[in-house]
């Protein structure tokens, strides 16, 4: 298989290929969107570790002086209806958010990958039974499906990991298998074979690694949306439960009744919300221009 | 092209029954019936009522049983009653279905609206500021959760109106109706929006780097009339394929939208029957968006071959 030499393409467009640095400000100066992504996405994940350290409150503290207080000197982003620091909630809130985030979208990466990966080196009975699987499973709306699987499963953090990352499989499944496909046609399998690797080895050393590319701008825009939909179920009151400051928790406590008294309720967390899935989105976008030149736009 | 439809028609029926399992035994895997509930409320528990409403409700028969009571009664039209309101769970629905259609319709007449015409000029534009600006709101659209965008539409209701618009009586003229569901549908239509300008873009990009349309150029035709005439025509055709796709993101933002602003539709209803275990609400709801979002990609995919002259669907 042909790969690219990305120094020498780098070298072409007129880039100064000393090493990793330098690639990567050239990634940064090639796709300036996607770069402001990768910061928003940086600030995120940072909120998200250093989280004890950046919180100025106790995100769970009560305090019935604070009230649906105004944003202020202690409080920069106001309190909410039990005297909590919005800000530090927010802050306590990317943690989980990035959990579900991330959790769902690797568990069902990783099953999709393997159906993906199975269906498409096998065929026969076993792609035929899965295809009909993934049919079904898209039959509904991401959102339908993940509400189904979390009101079944009940609320907690593992539980909407598990409802976000299944309807997440069949999109990852289907990628795969089509790359998967399209490789095990390629001379470097045939040439695998010859030497009489065996099947199961030729799938994990050779068809596996080549499919990394599709994998890592399908999940980056999955990230995205699993955030997302995170946000929705907790909004619904399906997703995370109390005390944990989820995002989308947070904005259906102070849904319409607030919206005349408290915008800050209002405000914050859904910036909160959206910036981290813009940020996702463009990372995203910029890695699928530079990994997958087929749907560069 | 005749096998291949009934071949098609098979696997969508396949693909219903299938649906039909998966939803039945997920909501039979839900922590608590209705029964729970409403003991669970009621604070105290006589365990011989409990069971009594369950055999009333036909809860303690074996599952397989309790599936086949269900799928037998709905190929005759009996989608049997609510256990909330105690009424068929026909009625409950019926009356609600033309709200989210309604709804659905202007989502995407909204999304259409914008989506395409964008697209259009974001990549004729390729990577001027102009492009820029409107991929990062393409992409926004795309980012912001819609309760919150339906949030923030309240929130500027009432700083410029002094009022929120949230559903109440049932509008006198179709002025009102149409003036009621402008703001939600635009909530959700911007949102939908962004996926059908990002590939109206990609698709007329795509368009704009073939031979004839270099050959067009070369020949002396006007920018205008190789963008508008040449191109379009072929690059809107891919983006007919996503209207499924898109049916899917309009249900996943009216079930959002309909709990913000109060609108009593299916797509709210859903939620509130989930929250209350309502089974026969939840599971012929299910089943209902199931069948429109497979029949309307089966339709796409025929409309895609009469629209497309070199697609030929053999045997």
């Amino acid at each position: 298989m042909a790969t690219l030499d990305h120094d020498a393409e780098l070298e072409k467009a007129g880039a100064n290929v000393s090493g990793r640095w330098s690639a990567f400000l050239f990634f940064c100066r090639k796709y300036p969107l996607g770069a402001i992504g990768g910061v928003i996405f940086a600030a995120f994940v940072f909120a998200a570790v250093f989280a004890e350290v950046i919180m100025p409150h106790d995100p769970l503290a009560t305090n019935a002086d604070a009230s649906l207080s105004a944003p202020n000197q202690s409080m920069i982003m106001g309190g909410d209806m039990m005297g909590r620091d919005v800000y530090s909630r927010i802050i306590s809130g990317a943690r989980i958010s990035l959990a579900v985030g991330i959790g769902s979208t690797l568990l069902g990466g990783i099953l999709g990958v393997l159906v993906g990966l199975m269906s498409g080196f096998f065929l026969g009975w076993f792609d035929l039974m899965m295809q009909r699987i993934i049919d079904i499973m898209q039959a509904l709306p991401l959102l339908v499906m993940a509400l189904v699987m979390a009101a079944s499963l009940g609320p907690s953090l593992e539980n909407t990991i598990i409802a976000i990352s299944i309807p997440l499989v069949p999109q990852v499944a289907r990628v795969i298998r089509s790359n998967t496909l399209s490789l095990r046609e390629m001379p470097f399998v045939e040439a695998a074979r010859a030497l009489g690797m065996s099947e199961v080895r030729i799938a994990l050393k050779h068809i596996l690694p080549n499919t990394l590319a599709p994998f890592i701008v399908l999940a980056t825009a999955q990230l995205g949306s699993a955030i997302l939909t995170e946000a929705s179920l907790s909004f619904l009151g399906l997703g995370i439960p109390e005390p944990h400051p989820s995002w989308g928790r947070m904005l259906s406590e102070s849904a319409a009744e607030y919206v005349r008294t408290a915008p800050w309720l209002v405000i914050f967390p859904g910036i909160a919300i959206s910036l981290a899935v813009f940020g996702t989105n463009l990372l995203g976008d910029a890695l699928r221009d530079q990994l997958d030149p087929r749907q560069r736009s | 092209m005749a096998s291949y439809l009934v071949r098609r028609f098979f696997l969508m029926l396949l693909t219903l029954i299938g649906m039909s399992i998966v939803i039945f035994f997920l909501l039979r895997l839900m922590p608590g019936n209705i029964a729970d509930i409403m003991f669970d409320s009621a604070g105290f528990v006589d365990p011989a009522e409990k069971a009594a409403l369950e055999k009333e409700l036909g809860l303690d028969l074996p599952i397989p049983v309790q599936y086949w009571n269900w799928v037998s009664a709905l190929m005759v039209g009996d989608l049997g009653i609510s256990y909330v309101s105690e009424m068929p769970a026909y009625d409950e629905l019926a009356p609600r279905i033309p709200i989210t259609a309604k709804l659905a319709i202007m989502s995407l007449g909204f999304s259409i609206l914008f989506g395409l015409p964008l697209g259009v000029i974001s990549a004729v534009r390729q990577d001027t500021t102009l492009d820029y600006t409107l991929r990062v709101i393409s992409l926004s659209g795309l980012s912001l959760p819609s309760f919150w965008l339906a949030l923030l539409i309240l929130m500027a209701c009432v700083h410029y109106f002094g009022e929120i618009p949230i559903y109440t009586d049932t509008p006198e003229n179709l002025w009102d109706e149409l003036l009621l569901y402008l703001l939600p549908s635009a909530a959700v239509g911007f949102r939908a929006s962004a996926i059908i300008m990002r590939l109206t873009r990609s698709s007329m990009l795509e368009v704009l780097r073939q031979d004839y349309i270099r050959t067009a150029r070369s020949k002396g035709a006007s920018d205008n009339a190789v963008n508008y005439h040449h191109a379009l025509k072929n690059a809107v055709l891919p983006v007919t394929t996503i209207i499924g796709i898109e049916a899917a993101f309009l249900i996943g933002g009216l079930i959002i939208t309909e709990t913000v602003f109060n609108i009593p539709g299916v797509a709210h209803f859903l939620v509130e029957a989930i929250l209350m275990r309502d089974y026969p609400i939840v599971q012929n709801l299910v089943m209902f968006i199931a069948v429109i979002v497979v029949v309307i990609n089966f339709i796409v995919d025929l409309m895609y071959a009469v629209l497309d002259p070199r697609i030929k669907y053999a045997d």
